[in-house]
């Protein structure tokens, strides 16, 4: 902050007359704005009928306000209005109605398909698909290698040659521990059949599963 | 007819309701409507741009950005709030946002991180004249003011701008910067009187030199 000369000389007298001028300088933007107390105000407009120097800070101060108000003195440059234009009219955004309301509704079901997207993904990546039988059976105890039998359109995995097997000009061959990660479950004929005789015996599967669609007498397309 | 008269006598008015319609017009979709609107304002935009980036060409880049952003977003207008002022604070907001992004203001934050120290004090004190608004007329003194104001400190030249050239008042100055309306006050105080010393400066080096003075005054 400059120190005033009064100030600098020592002269108390000065001192205070600038005192009562420094109260009027803090507050001269304010003055300006109407932004003072009517009792203060009242007091400076008094200090500026004796005082020159606050006057020329007063009205210096509007100068400044009112040159620097004018609207020449904002320049843009050449090409400004044009080139704004150019880019509004490119620039394809804007509130249409429809396009506020189908975003509406189009940002939200973004969202759940993304949110959705993103735990199933990661469903897959870290849980075991669902069983989908309404059989649900995990399948204990069917040794993993063994080689069974899916078909595109159902959901249970069969010893080869089941006529329980849907489909049968899509079926394909895999192995039970593969069969089972894709989803497939046992059928409940077949495959339960020989999970429960496998221990006891060396009964080929397709006798096995023979003898107890005889047994059953049932007809295959009644049980499904 | 009654309506048409009152317009006639008050173009404030008439300005007034064509704005309006203006912004009716763009919130139902008539976006070719939106440069009709903001084009009185083009001036102001770009200079609240300026005052925070210092940079024609980012002015204009994000004077750019905040219309469009007025246009994306005019449906949440509320005609309660001048027009102008929503849409210079719009511009401020990208401004002072460009401005933390590209991190330019690293330099001027020195000056910054200062506070306010005690009290500023004119230091010019000669016998004062008005300015004919003429002067403005001539390019050099529009550009001699122009530097003046772009020696100020970054704090106080934006409440400048702000409050004094973009017509904002005090509260919406605030709420534009983020900062208190004690903060405002005190930055356009101390903004003014030094605006007012460097003019001063300005006519000791000849600056309005051609203007009809009294012989042996200067203009404060």
């Amino acid at each position: 902050m400059v120190q005033p000369p009064a100030l600098r000389e020592g002269n108390q007298a000065m001192v205070n007359e600038i005192i009562r001028c420094e109260r009027v300088w803090q507050e001269i933007s304010n003055y300006i704005e109407e932004d003072v107390e009517p009792v203060l105000r009242a007091a400076m407009d008094e200090h500026f009928k004796t005082c020159k120097k606050c006057v020329s800070v007063l009205e210096g101060t509007r100068n400044v306000i009112r040159l620097y108000s004018d609207e020449r003195m904002i320049e843009v440059p050449a090409g400004f209005g044009r080139r704004l234009e150019r880019r509004l009219a490119q620039s394809g955004k804007g509130p249409s109605v429809v396009w506020s309301t189908l975003a509406a509704w189009l940002v939200p079901a973004a969202a759940l398909l993304l949110i959705g997207g993103g735990i199933r993904v990661a469903n897959s990546l870290s849980v075991p698909r669902p069983i989908l039988s309404e059989h649900a059976n995990p399948g204990k105890n069917i040794p993993p290698d063994m080689l069974v039998v899916v078909s595109a359109d159902a959901k249970d995995f069969h010893v080869p040659g089941c006529p329980f097997i849907h489909n049968k000009d899509k079926e394909r061959t895999l192995t039970a521990k593969e069969a089972m990660q894709e989803g497939y479950v046992p059928c409940v004929r077949c495959m339960r059949k020989y999970l429960e005789t496998a221990d006891a015996g060396h009964i080929s599967l397709e006798q096995e599963a023979r003898s107890d669609f005889d047994a059953d007498d049932e007809a295959p397309s009644g049980s499904r | 007819m009654a309506e048409a008269n009152v317009f006639v006598n008050n173009p404030g008015l008439a300005e007034a309701a064509r704005e309006q319609d203006l912004i009716a017009g763009v919130q139902r979709g008539q976006n070719e409507l939106f440069y009709e609107l903001v084009r009185p304002y083009e001036r102001r935009v770009y200079a609240a741009a300026l005052a925070i980036l210092r940079n024609e060409s980012d002015a204009e880049d994000v004077a750019q950005e905040a219309m469009l952003k007025a246009l994306a977003n005019i449906r949440q207008f509320r005609a309660e709030a001048r027009f102008s002022t929503w849409l210079i604070q719009i511009t401020v907001n990208e401004a002072l946002m460009r401005r933390r992004r590209e991190r330019t203001a690293i330099m001027e934050g020195i000056d910054d991180r200062r506070e306010e120290e005690g009290e500023y004090a004119p230091r010019d004190f000669a016998d004062w004249r008005e300015i004919p608004s003429e002067a403005l007329e001539r390019k050099e003194v529009r550009q001699r003011l122009a530097e003046a104001l772009a020696t100020l400190d970054r704090k106080y030249r934006e409440v400048f701008v702000l409050r004094d050239m973009e017509q904002l008042n005090i509260q919406e100055t605030a709420e534009a910067l983020g900062i208190s309306v004690a903060s405002v006050k005190t930055r356009l105080l101390r903004a003014r009187l030094m605006l007012r010393d460097l003019l001063a400066a300005g006519w000791e080096q000849g600056w309005f030199s051609r203007l009809p003075f009294e012989k042996g005054t200067k203009p404060w």
